[in-house]
């Protein structure tokens, strides 16, 4: 791609959070929301893009014609970022128009609202069931590795229609894979063994279906006269289990930190049960954990503002400056669980908004229905200052949250 | 107020059936949209109006 086609950037794509407060965004958002919001800037990646910081221009660009999501996932962040690698056929999150509506048509009946609320019960067990575990053992316990990680695999092991007596070793090959410290190798092998297991399932669905996404989605695709490829499906297979294990896991154990630091918001969420929807959406607005915003080409000319974004150059939305752009939400900064925050950006905008947005919804709402009413005294059993933050990885979270009772 | 939608852009995130449930619902067979009252009553035109602002692809159109 050509760059500098516009004026040469001013500023550095911002990375760095303030050590006081750990859920604000990383420093220098404000300056840009107030300042100069369509900015061109540097980033890790070693390339200039534009940074769109305020809720309104993000909402707009987020949905212009004229951008491409065929680029590397997140790659302006990501200084070893590959820009020259095709990408991989069936990757939903990198394809564009016809081919994205395509892909997204054969999943979205998967997603609704309705099918979701069915898995509700299903959820509430396996919640009940980790926290009793939780309370059986000795304390502390790591919230993250065991409860966190594994309640959202667990649900996408439901989902794919993994067999119950491979699910331990699915889950535990795949909490590898989404974790921070681990040696280089057996990531490696974690990742092998996942790659090859999703075949396997995916081969398995093709011979005998049963009542689960993948065989769905095989049939689905069939009788529309467009089949997918084992390839398509296992890429499929892979981003969803990709998508919705960390994300969510990384939004339980922030929220819960967050509630322990905000004793009073969390007395009244305990008080009235009714706030939980409401303080779920208000947590995905305040804690944004996509920190690094969505990256995108710009294949035709978009006006923005002031300012024409032109083909051939990268943007960055960020998803965590728009959330706390005070224009579309009050006192952005605070933490209010009787805010309605629905609007929020943290599923993205567009037609590439999070597919499993409802999913996460229950998910995190079934969590937090339970986790402080069975549990009243749980707190953090390290000084907070000890904590330590994923700020490095595309998607934020806490490294480990010892707790105890 | 009349509302119209426009399927073929929907991207079935469900916003809508979230937002206003009397209003839109979505096909079992591909999550797209489905209007189920284009003239709601009044007392459902404030979930209404929120379920347009919340369409994250803009197909949801109001007439006041």
């Amino acid at each position: 791609m050509t760059e500098a086609l516009s004026k040469p950037s001013t500023g550095t794509f911002p990375t760095e959070r303030s050590k006081d407060c750990p859920f604000d965004p990383a420093v220098g958002y404000q300056e840009f929301r107030e300042k100069e919001p369509i900015a061109r800037v540097s980033c890790p990646a070693g390339i200039d893009a534009w940074l769109v910081t305020r809720y309104d221009d993000v909402r707009v660009v987020l949905n212009s014609p004229g951008l491409s999501s065929a680029v590397p996932v997140m790659g302006h962040a990501n200084p070893q970022a590959d820009f020259t690698t095709p990408m991989n056929p069936g990757s939903i999150i990198q394809t564009d128009g016809e081919a994205h509506a395509r892909l997204r048509r054969l999943l979205t009946a998967e997603f609704t609202v309705k099918r979701i609320q069915a898995l509700r019960p299903y959820i509430q067990k396996l919640i009940d069931d980790h926290i009793d575990a939780m309370l059986a053992s000795t304390e502390p316990v790591d919230l993250v590795r065991d409860f966190a990680l594994p309640i959202p695999s667990l649900v996408i092991c439901e989902l794919l229609g993994v067999p119950y007596e491979q699910r331990d070793r699915f889950q535990q090959q795949s909490g590898i894979l989404t974790s921070v410290d681990v040696d280089p190798d057996v990531a490696i092998q974690a990742n092998a063994e996942i790659q090859g297991f999703v075949s396997q399932l995916v081969v398995d669905k093709m011979r005998n279906p049963t009542d689960d996404l993948i065989s769905r989605l095989i049939k689905r695709a069939q009788d529309a006269g467009q089949p997918l490829t084992v390839a398509e499906l296992v890429v499929l297979a892979l981003s969803l289990l990709v998508a919705g294990h960390e994300t969510t896991a990384n939004m339980i154990t922030l929220s819960t930190l967050t509630l322990l630091r905000n004793p009073d918001q969390l007395e009244e969420l305990r008080a009235n049960p009714d706030l939980v929807p409401a303080a779920v959406e208000e947590m995905l607005r305040y804690l944004s954990v996509v920190q690094f915003g969505l990256f995108r080409a710009i294949t035709e000319d978009i006006p923005l503002g002031d300012e024409t974004l032109r083909a051939g150059e990268w943007l960055v939305t960020s998803l965590a400056s728009g959330n706390r752009d005070t224009a579309a939400f009050p006192n952005a900064d605070q933490l209010d669980v009787h805010r309605k925050a629905s609007a929020h950006l943290a599923f993205g905008y567009g037609a590439h908004q999070c597919l499993g947005q409802q999913l996460a919804r229950v998910e995190l709402q079934q969590v937090f229905s339970t986790l402080f009413t069975r549990i009243p005294t749980l707190r953090l059993d390290v000084p907070f200052e000890e904590l330590r933050f994923k700020d490095n990885t595309l998607v934020y979270g806490v490294r480990s949250l010892p707790v105890a009772w | 107020m009349r509302v119209s939608i426009d399927e073929d852009g929907c991207v079935g995130a469900g916003q809508c059936v979230l937002a206003a449930p009397d209003v839109f619902d979505q096909r079992d067979e591909d999550g797209i949209v489905v209007l189920l009252d284009e003239a709601p009553a009044p007392h459902l035109h404030d979930a209404t109006r929120e379920a347009a602002v919340l369409c994250p692809a803009l197909v949801i159109h109001l007439a006041e």
